[in-house]
């Protein structure tokens, strides 16, 4: 039984883990696009930023150093986004797909030009990464049943980026709905002539939702380089800032079912991953690859409005354009 | 106007020498209004007069090239929407400028929310918001989500956020377009309260009813200047009119009395559910004789568009049926539009830009849509390019489409030239049956006095005539008999003899005859 409930725990916490750049950069696209911007370069941020965390961590020694470039450059490549998309009304989509082939080829021509490795930063030394937080009191607590291993398996032990994908989700809800600043920008993403008329700054709005899923998006990059793995690979963002896009979509533009959406996905990877090889009785060889199809079987059946609406924000999309 | 000398408080706004040009036109030339200090006070035109671009410059939306204005006696300078809403200017637009999704409170709160937080701002909005609500007669709940809400509701959440934010004048763009008649009685009492309370009132209109009804004061705009103030009780419709257009004109058309005919066409029990399954038409029955015009009135978005789409074949028939001479069409046996084209079945679209022309192609080409197979475009696979631009000069001479340059793009024309070379294109097929809907919106007094001119003729000439329109006035100026819809029903159908305005204006609510007390 124990031996059960510490296996299911351990599942838990790898779904969390896989689970973490989708949440941070699904938050991030929830965030732009409530405001209606839509952003398909989370994708290219997070790549960025992962170069960056790892390249400025390795030249440095320090991964705060790393992280703060991290956060730097996927900010700049956000505002690039508003600067297109905002300033200048240009097609959204286009945009986000040259900044995730920017952010493709970019981190591998700086990559080579820096360290010679193929594209690749060296292996990062402990002290160059985020390492798993022990909260207090995970030993002492571990012996307690039922609870004591959630504690000390699920809460407790993972880095510093795992923690924050989870406390954003609190934090954008609160944003969204409960701040003047949530009110106008949902408005925006809305109903953007309403905004305006209101004596509000309709391209204000969206630059600064814009620049905080530029920050989420670069919190995703440091996980992936110096906090899950220990240096950059490239394409090691290897799609996920899409499936954020999908579980965005699936858990209709609202934090806390794009929270659910985004653990679902995780556990689902998390599960293929340990079925590997496994013969299920009267299905045989597990079915891997099914598995992993789960989640954009279920998003495509979502858009396709099989099981209630996902209703996008009006405005998405669409350039506001003010006439003078 | 300018009276120097008077006593009194300076008036509310004082515009001088406002001009404002876009590319090659002058929007405003050196316009001067004076607007008394609680008072209504309206601004008449005609579509593309300048009105909206003047009120816009007051709101902020536009800046004037040049120009003085001048708020409570004051010089103030307003760059955007937030300088005018300091100054204590409100607007209700034509197109509400309301958040769907949100609810009265949220969008009455949006822009003036008072603290980053919003639980005490939407606190002390609420308590604000009951409050104005009684001072004024606008009862509205503000937990409704505005998406949800009628039109006219929708109206008083706009009102209601400009009094929010404190203002003092209150711009009106076209606010009766989209109200029955009554709703626009209730929303004249709505204006007369806020004069009580010391509110300055701007009401833009095209309306000459409406300028008679409810303002104080007028003043008119032609082709971008101000060409007049009156005293409103001191002048008369038919003296506006003339301000308005610059020369005389017919406000009514003379009518023609026809004898009908025979059925030309025959809907029985109608029903017709969109994408969404939300029944838009409900058993809707009616015939259509020949030398006749049957007016089918109603608030926009009561199902007018839908039967317009099924009776021209755009959409198709689910249940009930369609007859047209010996031809039954229904579920089983649809009709596609060129086939409703070739029984004689014209149609005006409700919408021009998006179903009557393609804006960016040559006049020419747009004369020819959907008959295009037709002689006039030559014969075989290639367009006789003279042929075309032959045809389309003809069209353009007899229905006096101006600037008459066939090789024009649509765009290029302005509504009431674009209209006429749609209902040029449709009723130069002598059709046996015309469906017309808004055949006037958008479109200036003398081209309606024209359109309205032809279409009778149609009528003489045995046409029977479909006339789908929001103006009232419209439907009672032409209308033989008129169909009243509300919410996807036929609610009644009177003769022009028994329809008077109240009548009209219960069946569109949704009244019917009797249960009016």
């Amino acid at each position: 039984m124990t031996e059960l409930w510490i296996d299911a725990l351990r599942i838990l916490d790898g779904s969390l883990r896989l689970a973490t750049p989708l949440i941070l950069c699904a938050m991030a696209g929830l965030v732009s696009e409530r405001a209606g911007v839509i952003d398909i370069g989370l994708e290219g941020k997070m790549l960025a930023a992962a170069f960056a965390a790892a390249a400025v961590a390795s030249l440095t020694g320090s991964p705060w150093a790393g992280m703060a470039a991290a956060l730097g450059v996927a900010v700049a490549l956000a505002l690039l986004h508003g600067f297109a998309c905002i300033t200048h009304r240009g097609e959204q989509i286009i945009s986000g797909v040259a900044i995730n082939i920017l952010a493709s080829g970019g981190t591998v021509v700086a990559g080579i030009a820096l360290f010679r490795q193929g594209g690749q930063t060296p292996p990062l030394m402990a002290g160059e990464r985020f390492r798993p937080i022990r909260l207090p009191g995970a030993e002492a607590l571990a012996d307690i049943p039922v609870l004591g291993p959630l504690y000390a398996e699920l809460v407790s032990g993972h880095t510093l980026p795992v923690y924050l994908a989870v406390l954003s989700v609190p934090l954008i809800a609160w944003l969204l709905g409960r701040t003047t600043f949530g009110l106008r920008l949902r408005a925006t993403g809305e109903m953007p002539l309403a905004v305006d008329s209101a004596g509000l700054s309709v391209a204000v709005i969206r630059y600064r939702a814009v620049v905080i899923a530029g920050l989420l998006c670069g919190l995703a990059g440091v996980f992936l380089s110096t906090a899950h793995g220990a240096g950059f690979v490239r394409e090691m963002s290897a799609g996920k800032g899409f499936i954020a896009l999908a579980a965005m979509i699936f858990g209709k533009w609202r934090p806390w079912p794009v929270f659910g959406a985004c653990l679902l996905f995780g556990f689902l990877e998390t599960a293929a991953a340990r079925l590997q090889g496994v013969t299920l009785p009267l299905i045989g060889p597990a079915p891997v690859e099914l598995i992993l199809l789960l989640p954009y079987i279920a998003t495509v059946v979502l858009l396709a409005g099989f099981f209630g609406r996902a209703v996008p924000p009006r405005a998405l999309g669409v350039p506001y354009r003010k006439e003078r | 106007m300018t009276e120097p000398d008077r006593e009194g408080p300076p008036p509310a706004v004082r515009l001088a020498g406002i001009s404002k040009r876009f590319g090659a036109v002058q929007a405003n030339r050196d316009v001067a209004l004076e607007v008394a200090a609680g008072s209504i006070h309206g601004i008449i035109g005609e579509n593309g007069a300048g009105k909206s671009t003047l009120v816009s410059i007051l709101y902020g939306f536009y800046e004037a090239d040049e120009g003085r204005i001048e708020i409570a006696g004051q010089k103030a300078v307003i760059r955007s929407s937030a300088d005018a809403i300091g100054h204590g200017i409100g607007m209700v637009h034509q197109h509400f400028m309301l958040v769907p999704t949100f609810t009265v409170l949220e969008n009455v709160m949006l822009g003036a929310e008072g603290g980053a937080l919003l639980a005490r701002g939407r606190a002390e909005t609420r308590a604000e918001l009951l409050r104005l609500s009684a001072t004024y007669g606008l009862e509205v709940d503000p937990d409704a989500l505005v998406g949800d809400l009628p039109v006219g509701l929708q109206q008083r959440v706009e009102i209601l956020k400009a009094l929010r934010r404190g203002a003092r004048i209150l711009i009106l763009d076209e606010p009766t377009g989209v109200l029955t008649p009554d709703e626009t009685d209730r929303l004249f009492e709505i204006l007369r309260g806020l004069r009580r309370e010391g509110v300055t009132v701007l009401l833009i209109t095209h309306k000459l009813r409406e300028i008679m009804a409810v303002t104080d004061r007028v003043s008119v705009m032609r082709r971008g200047e101000m060409v007049a103030h009156r005293e409103t009780a001191a002048t008369t419709r038919e003296d506006l009119a003339e301000l308005m257009v610059g020369r005389k004109v017919l406000l009514e058309v003379p009518r023609v009395e026809t004898a009908p005919g025979a059925v030309a066409l025959r809907a029985d029990g109608l029903t017709w559910r969109d994408a969404r399954g939300v029944a838009r038409l409900k058993e809707v029955s009616l015939e259509l004789r020949e030398g006749e015009i049957l007016g089918v009135a109603g608030v926009s978005g009561n199902g007018q568009s839908e039967l317009l789409d099924l009776l021209s074949g755009i959409e198709g028939v689910q249940e009930g049926r369609i007859a047209i001479g010996p031809r039954a069409i229904d579920r089983a046996h649809p009709a596609d539009p060129s086939e409703m084209r070739a029984m004689g079945v014209a149609h005006v679209p409700e919408d021009r830009h998006r179903r009557g022309l393609v804006l960016p192609f040559e006049a020419q080409e747009n004369a020819v849509l959907g008959y295009h197979h037709g002689p006039a475009t030559g014969s075989g696979q290639l367009l006789d390019l003279g042929a075309l631009g032959a045809h389309c000069a003809t069209l353009m001479r007899r229905f006096d489409v101006r600037p008459a340059n066939p090789r024009l793009r649509a765009s290029g024309f302005s509504g009431g030239n674009q209209q006429k070379l749609v209902l040029a294109r449709e009723i130069e097929q002598a059709p046996r049956i015309l469906l017309v809907g808004q055949p006037t919106r958008g479109v200036d007094i003398g081209a309606i006095e024209f359109i309205h001119t032809r279409l009778l003729e149609m009528k003489k000439a045995g046409a029977a005539i479909l006339l789908v329109s929001v103006e009232l006035d419209e439907i009672m100026a032409l209308s033989d008999r008129i169909a009243v819809m509300n919410a996807g029903r036929i609610e009644g159908v009177l003769t022009r003899a028994e329809a008077t305005p109240h009548r009209l204006s219960l069946l569109m609510a949704g009244v019917r005859e009797g249960e009016a007390a």
